[in-house]
């Protein structure tokens, strides 16, 4: 019973962290209907500034928690400004979309590689006791994890629900065209929703260096992440929370059994959802436009 | 520089223009966007191997078994997924790529056939594959081979697959029957990269599943957009570009990759046709000029059609 509980916490711990990745997929998702893999090199840039802020400028951990953020907010602001927004203005397919964001992601774990190098980096130990509750015993810097996925997570939620800004994302994702004729600002909105995706992404990626590795090859687990958003159903937000954290708890179990098989079940699972519920647990079902 | 070395670069190439050409019938003529490609020449590249070692067959029936196994598997993924809209398709195909992988990568097995015990050790991989693929026969491989797209791509089947690409909708209230014309495009682009994974182990000489990971099958496709979705001559110009320029431009190094993800990100938004635009060379006008000057231009408003899209 412990052994499973134990399990249970390491695998929240786990689907926190692809829920902050996986709610940028569904926010870009839901509005221009496309799967954004250039997340996987935001996060990843987060990652490295987490690395060089904590090592090299010696920042103490809540601010280089907080560049974090920002630049991994930064790089995808930037991205969406050069990247997509000429597509977006041609109003080109989203074939192509997809085509530019491998492009992107492509650039920019190369770009890494060549610029500092590809061996894989161990963040300083920052956290390294661990709390015993009822047997169970939870590291600070997974129950940092936690915390900050749903303190995080809570804040987007809000956003989104609450505030003027969060009521023209949820209006673009129902209809761009329609909302933007309605006096909302659309590129205002694509702004915002990859600034958030993108802060977001820098926090992930700083906690999956606390808590792994620093390479520029983490795009195999941000893959996960956006396994979790198809998983929960792509451009839905608790779509991507619940399935994430369902994700990550049932790898872990299945890591448990036998941990070579971790990575096939994520896309044996990807594969299954796709062919019985392609839609996902609470994702639309979007009727192809003609 | 040694023609064992050039030799080499140039099997490189027909190689992976065979799995660019199968991939060029899938996204540029048929608009489906593979990311899972590398899992199909991975399964040519195990049934090839398998083949030959263990059931001591000749290279060229390996082979055509290699592409034929890639091909239902193909057909297997297409019936499953070729329903699915938009993205999802793409999704299935990363998912089924990286699945094909990490079974290779699990798989423990061992027999024994004619005496031989053949054992197949997971991540290891296998090693002390006979190197048979030799330039000539890799080259007359990719001839078959590009005539054939040619022909099919000029069929009636290449038209509907065309007409697939361009719109879905209008295709099938044209009384196309998009499933199979997808289905079709599938498959051959399968037999394509299992015939291309035999000749890649039986080049290399050994195998293991890491090298078919996903930024393979991105680099296959960028290599099909960066020549110019539907066109064969852009296939092989893109082939021949990003195979074996930077293979020549050694002294880049890691910096090739960076110039890949730019190359993609300037074409999408500066041309998004790639570099031949959906035009063959026979269309362009220097090619016409060349070879058919004999000949009176039978339109006089088709000469203007090679000069841009």
């Amino acid at each position: 019973m412990q052994y499973f509980l134990q399990q249970l916490v390491n695998g929240i711990c786990l689907g926190g962290m692809y829920a902050l990745m996986s709610v940028g997929y569904s926010l870009v998702y839901s509005i221009m209907n496309f799967s954004n893999f250039a997340h996987g090199g935001v996060i990843m840039v987060g990652a490295y500034v987490g690395y060089f802020t904590l090592t090299a400028l010696g920042c103490p951990f809540f601010v280089s928690f907080l560049l974090c953020g920002l630049g991994s907010g930064l790089l995808a602001v930037i991205i969406e400004r050069l990247v997509y927004s000429p597509l977006r203005k041609r109003h080109a397919p989203s074939l192509y979309f997809i085509i530019s964001a491998m492009g992107a992601s492509i650039f920019l774990e190369n770009f890494v590689i060549a610029a500092i190098d590809g061996t894989p980096r161990n963040f300083p130990t920052l956290f390294s006791n661990s709390i015993n509750i009822g047997g169970i015993s939870l590291g600070v810097d997974s129950l940092m994890m936690i915390v900050v996925s749903v303190v995080a997570l809570l804040v987007l939620m809000f956003i989104i629900q609450k505030t003027k800004v969060g009521l023209a994302i949820r209006a673009c994702s129902y209809s761009e065209k329609a909302s933007t004729l309605m006096g909302i600002n659309g590129d205002l909105v694509i702004f915002t929703i990859f600034l958030m995706g993108g802060v977001l992404a820098g926090f992930a990626g700083m906690l999956y260096g606390m808590r792994f590795i620093v390479r520029p090859t983490i795009g195999q687990v941000t893959n996960k992440s956006f396994v979790a958003a198809v998983f929960g159903g792509l451009g839905s937000l608790p779509g991507a929370i619940v399935g994430s954290v369902l994700l990550g708890v049932m790898e872990i179990f299945v890591a448990s059994f036998n941990s070579n098989l971790r990575d096939l079940f994520v896309y044996g699972l990807l594969i299954l959802v796709l062919v019985v519920k392609p839609s996902g647990l609470m994702g639309k079902v979007v009727e192809d436009k003609a | 520089m040694s023609w064992y070395y050039i030799e080499g670069i140039l099997i490189q190439s027909c190689y992976t223009l065979l799995i660019v050409l199968g991939l060029s019938i899938l996204t540029g003529y048929t608009g489906m966007f593979s990311f899972g490609h590398a899992g199909f020449v991975c399964i040519g590249a195990y049934i090839a191997v398998i083949c030959t070692m263990s059931f001591g067959l000749p290279y060229l029936v390996a082979l055509i078994i290699a592409g034929l196994v890639a091909m239902a598997l193909g057909a297997l993924l297409g019936k499953i997924t070729l329903n699915l809209k938009g993205d999802y398709f793409c999704i299935a195909t990363l998912g089924v790529g990286e699945a094909i992988r990490l079974i290779f990568n699990n798989l423990q097995l061992s027999w024994t056939a004619n005496g031989k015990e053949f054992v197949l050790d997971g991540a290891k991989g296998i090693a002390s594959i006979p190197l048979k693929t030799t330039f000539v026969g890799s080259l007359v491989i990719v001839l078959v081979f590009v005539t054939a797209t040619a022909l099919l791509m000029n069929s009636k089947h290449g038209r509907s697959m065309l007409a697939v690409r361009e719109d879905e909708l209008a295709a099938q209230m044209s009384g196309i029957n998009t499933f199979r014309s997808k289905m079709l495009a599938m498959c051959m682009s399968a037999l394509y990269a299992g015939i291309a994974g035999g000749m890649l182990a039986h080049y290399f000489g050994y195998l293991q599943p890491k090298m078919f990971m996903m930024v393979k099958s991105t680099e296959y496709t960028i290599m099909v957009i960066f020549g110019g979705m539907g066109s064969i001559t852009g296939a092989v110009l893109g082939t021949v570009l990003l195979c074996a320029l930077p293979e020549l431009l050694r002294a880049v190094g890691d910096w090739r990759l960076v110039m890949y993800g730019l190359a993609v990100i300037i074409i999408m938004i500066v041309r998004p046709r790639g570099l031949m635009g959906g035009k063959e060379i026979t269309d362009l006008k220097i090619f016409r000029a060349l070879f058919t000057a004999k000949k009176k231009p039978t339109l006089p408003a088709e000469d203007g059609s090679g000069a841009d899209s």
